[in-house]
């Protein structure tokens, strides 16, 4: 009964989501450019298959990950969890206590951006348009590496209590140089690979685990400090997509040079 | 046969995608945590719904929101009226930012620190009416980060100095902007990109660039999203000066 009321709001949350992107696109096709839509039938059941997809896998989502992801980071974050995992307890947690919420940020932001829709559809289109040189697997691991890093950062962010605007002045610093010397084909792939991570698998299980530690860490306001994990997951993957061409580039080069001495 | 054949395959490499999720989970409840999982049913009910309701969304992307996008771009571009390239690029950035529901939740959630603040008064209406101009601030940047690198798309800029005037810009405006709403500015780059969003925006930039003579769709077609993660940061600093 649950799943049947939570499949009947999650739709109609999705149908006044697609409705207007829909109307705009239509309208502009009818009125505007003047043309009819190609293959309307097969495109109108293309717009139910997203309504359908996007409905049952929100609805699946808030019915098993999103509790369960919950309830994992409030077991996690619980200060005498941490206690129990640490050898020598001094007065007070340090930071290096905290192991066990590093690696959960690590693995929870990897796996959700492997599984997350949109950036499965950006990495299609650059396999397709790319002709190859970027996989749809390769380009979904290196975002999900980079998300994956950032999301420990900024767990240790809130543990140590530093401020959020350093850690991404310093990131902008770094994207700027890789800029410089990254293939350009990749650039502007990389600085969209930032958004795509953030939709809707990762977000509400990061901010889970934000908003948790925030709050049970002394000194640390969960309205505050419970913030800004997603600009962490939304730059780290620039740099680890730069990075991926970086050390492709780097293996076809020392390929022809051996081709060339042999 | 056909149809049913493509669904089962795209419904395997659905389960595959999510099987570092389902791994993650399971190492660390039995490693780490070690207490019982509440609710099996509902856990196993609710990833057979992700796992279905994935494969379907790919299929309708790859039959919906990828022709669609695709074809808007090629009937523009042959149609050749900047004007109306570039209110179409508006509308969509807009229309699609304003109805998205993690906004809507961002929005009232900031609401509520700038009233525990005491940057607005704690006053039902108030709240409602900063939250709503949160919004509508986020949604106006989306429309004008998508005119902006739909021009660019058009031009054949290089996207790195858009990007990084960006950020310098963004640098600039934590120095001035109240540090209670910097957090929320940073978030918001990333809640403004949804999943029907980002293919439809993607297939329209690619589409662009293949359509327009001297543009590769490699290096010109993607950025548009890029554009739509950063502007938001940046208005949404100013509404917080602007409201202080």
């Amino acid at each position: 009964m649950d799943i049947l009321l939570g499949l009947l709001n999650i739709g109609f949350a999705t149908l006044t989501d697609v409705l207007p992107i829909a109307g705009i696109i239509i309208g502009f096709q009818l009125f505007v450019l003047r043309q009819k839509v190609p293959h309307l039938k097969k495109v109108l059941i293309g717009f139910i298959y997203v309504l359908i997809g996007l409905t049952l896998f929100l609805v699946g989502l808030e019915e098993a990950l999103f509790p369960l992801g919950n309830l994992m980071a409030q077991q996690l974050t619980d200060p005498a969890f941490i206690r129990s995992t640490v050898d020598v307890v001094g007065a007070t947690l340090q930071w290096d206590d905290y192991k066990w919420i590093y690696l959960f940020a690590a693995a929870i932001g990897f796996s959700t951006t492997v599984a997350e829709p949109s950036l499965i559809a950006v990495a299609i289109k650059a396999q397709q348009v790319s002709g190859g040189t970027i996989t749809v697997w390769g380009l979904r691991t290196a975002v999900a590496i980079g998300v994956a890093i950032g999301i420990a950062l900024g767990t240790f962010r809130i543990v140590t209590g530093t401020p959020l605007h350093y850690y991404i002045i310093t990131g902008y610093v770094v994207v700027v140089i890789q800029t410089a010397f990254a293939p350009r084909s990749i650039i502007a792939l990389a600085y969209d690979s930032g958004g795509v991570t953030t939709s809707t698998v990762t977000v509400p299980l990061v901010a889970a685990l934000g908003l948790g530690l925030a709050s049970t860490i002394p000194g640390r306001s969960p309205l505050i400090d419970g913030f800004g994990l997603i600009a962490f997951a939304s730059l780290f993957p620039i740099m680890s997509v730069m990075g991926y061409a970086q050390i492709g580039e780097w293996r076809t080069r020392r390929e022809q040079k051996k081709q060339q001495t042999d | 046969m056909i149809q049913l054949r493509a669904f089962i395959s795209t419904l395997l490499s659905s389960l595959r995608d999510l099987t570092p999720i389902i791994l993650v989970v399971a190492f660390f409840q039995i490693v780490v945590i070690r207490q019982p999982i509440p609710d099996y049913s509902d856990l196993i009910v609710g990833t057979l719904f992700v796992i279905f309701g994935l494969a379907f969304f790919i299929r309708g992307l790859e039959q919906a929101l990828f022709p669609l996008g695709e074809s808007v771009a090629y009937a523009f571009a042959r149609k050749g009226n900047l004007a109306w390239l570039l209110i179409f690029a508006f509308a969509l950035g807009f229309g699609t930012t304003i109805a998205e529901p993690a906004l809507t939740a961002v929005s009232a959630e900031a609401a509520k620190i700038a009233a525990a603040d005491g940057h607005i008064a704690p006053d039902k209406k108030v709240m409602a009416d900063y939250a709503l101009g949160l919004r509508l601030t986020v949604a106006l940047s989306v429309g004008f980060a998508i005119v902006v690198g739909v021009f660019r798309i058009l031009r054949g800029w290089p996207i790195q100095y858009l990007i990084i005037s960006g950020y310098i810009g963004v640098v600039i405006m934590t120095a001035f902007a109240p540090p209670e709403i910097i957090g929320i500015a940073y978030d918001s780059g990333g809640v403004t990109t949804s999943t029907v969003t980002v293919p439809l925006v993607t297939a329209l930039g690619v589409g662009l660039a293949s359509s327009i003579k001297g543009r590769n769709p490699m290096t010109d077609g993607f950025g548009l999203i890029a554009f739509a993660s950063l502007t938001p940061m940046i208005f949404v600093m100013g509404y917080g000066m602007v409201m202080d």
